[in-house]
């Protein structure tokens, strides 16, 4: 039952992104491009990426700006959605 | 993260419990989008991959994206870079109705296409895009449009702006006019500039090209001037409401664009005239009488018509511009609030966000971001979040905007039309 449950939750995330969550695929798409690819990247990364742009810690161009837009707790929720197949 | 668990597992038990079609039928309910661009085609998308039954209603068969149509004005790119199709929609099951809805009645809950059949909906979603109003401006109107092109739906309009710059003579000037707030794409105007000024100073030096602007503020507007000072000095004279920069009448015959101060005779002349959402925004009761579509910030549902959600550049959306980014961010939002609508849940307040790249040449690109929230009842700017590019950032910086436009660009017609 648990692993029909889990099947499940990656076969519907479109009814269940957390706040600001379907945006990011607005830019980030397919490997190879200027703008880096989330396929494949943990929740503990992007989390932590998205904390970095928002601290100053990490430079760049445009997510410095965004992320200050997400608190800590809206950042984990993103960043779990999209590491479990949200797009 | 317990809500989303919940929301998550209902939809997946819902999708499991009950075979497609009678899913497309039953609770899920039926749900009809206006307007294939990248609101509408996005909203289908989301709405298909949910398991609702849904119809996108678009006439055309080709879509000419708007986004990046200045580098074609300015011959940096071919006009056919911009054309999509709805091949990728159809192969990943979506229904498109290649017809125009002629009419929608909102109390019965139906569309009436062209070919006088009709579509009954539970939730209409309408992303018709922009009219020109050709009652705006005296002199210019759909005909005056063939001899000074807006270009402002990209395609013919566009293909032809391109073809006079390239014709037009070695010291021609170039006139271009650009509305008041609100239109679609904010910085598009001083992108065209920047473009068609970039497209003067290396193909036809001794011309020049004159903005005349009904603002005196505008979008990106520190990057763009310095910009402009420092590449196109003596090729681009710009002229802001406070100088009189506010077009007041055009005559395409003689070629002349008319100010309170002064009428400019044009080799040239890119009219971009006030706008208002599609007629059919209008005509199913959801627009107001400034044109556009007030919309509720939660669910995009229209503040006129209920059971009609309006997206994209018709909407009136706070603070939100009018893009194509916002469009497919905005899109992405309703359609998910649609989703819990038709099975009974209230949907959460959302967050969007909209990036906007522009290029004042090759190479050479500077942005705006935002982060938007209800609140009050409209999108309003989340504080601390968004604004532009650096003024002072260095050349490594502007040329990796330019990239990243570039696959913004790419990225989001793959994921709409793709």
């Amino acid at each position: 039952m648990r692993s029909a449950l889990l099947l499940l939750l990656l076969a519907s995330p479109a009814a269940a992104s957390p706040p600001g969550a379907s945006s990011c695929s607005g830019c980030h798409g397919a490997p190879g491009g200027a703008v880096p690819s989330l396929a494949g990247q943990s929740a503990e990364d992007i989390a932590a990426s998205l904390t970095a742009f928002r601290t100053g810690a990490r430079p760049a161009t445009v997510m410095t700006r965004i992320a200050k837009g997400f608190s800590d707790e809206e950042s984990r929720a993103i960043a779990e959605w999209i590491a479990g197949g949200g797009q | 993260m317990t809500t989303i668990v919940r929301r998550a597992v209902l939809a997946g038990l819902a999708a499991a419990a009950l075979p497609r079609p009678a899913l497309a039928q039953g609770a899920h309910g039926r749900v009809v989008v206006v307007g294939g661009g990248f609101g509408g085609a996005t909203a289908a998308r989301v709405l298909h991959r949910a398991g609702v039954a849904v119809t996108l209603v678009e006439p055309a068969e080709t879509y000419w994206a708007c986004p990046f149509s200045n580098e074609v004005i300015a011959g940096l790119r071919p006009l056919s870079a911009q054309a999509f199709g709805y091949d990728g929609l159809r192969a990943s099951g979506v229904i498109v109705a290649r017809t125009k809805a002629a009419a929608i009645d909102g109390a019965a809950g139906r569309v009436r296409l062209a070919d006088g059949s009709t579509l009954d909906y539970d939730r209409l979603i309408l992303s018709p895009g922009i009219a020109l109003r050709f009652d705006a401006l005296p002199g210019y109107d759909a005909a005056a449009a063939e001899r000074m092109p807006h270009a402002w739906k990209a395609g013919a309009q566009t293909d032809l702006l391109a073809r006079q710059l390239a014709a037009m003579p070695d010291n021609g000037t170039v006139v271009l006019s650009v509305p008041a707030n609100p239109y679609r794409c904010p910085p598009g105007p001083y992108e065209r500039a920047s473009l068609i000024a970039y497209f003067l100073k290396t193909r036809k030096p001794r011309a020049k090209l004159i903005v005349l602007d009904a603002k005196d503020t505008f979008s990106k507007q520190k990057l763009f001037e310095q910009a402009w000072k420092a590449l196109y000095p003596g090729i681009l004279d710009y002229v802001p409401l406070a100088s009189g920069g506010q077009v007041t009448a055009v005559d395409p015959g003689a070629m002349t664009v008319a100010t309170d101060f002064e009428t400019y005779k044009a080799d040239v002349a890119c009219i971009i005239p006030p706008q208002r959402a599609a007629p059919i925004a209008a005509a199913a009761g959801v627009a107001d009488r400034s044109g556009w579509c007030p919309i509720d910030p939660v669910t995009f549902e229209s503040r006129l018509v209920p059971r009609i959600h309006v997206v994209g550049d018709a909407a009136i959306a706070g603070a939100m511009p009018k893009s194509a980014f916002a469009a497919n961010a905005q899109a992405k939002v309703c359609a998910e609030a649609v989703i819990d609508l038709l099975a009974g849940r209230v949907p959460e307040p959302p967050k969007l966000i909209n990036t906007c790249y522009s290029l004042v040449a090759p190479g050479y690109g500077i942005s705006v971001a935002g982060v938007y929230r209800p609140d009050k009842g409209v999108l309003a700017d989340v504080e601390g979040a968004g604004g532009t590019s650096p003024v002072d950032s260095p050349d490594t910086v502007r040329r990796q905007e330019a990239a990243y436009a570039e696959d913004w660009y790419r990225t989001i017609t793959h994921a709409v039309f793709g």
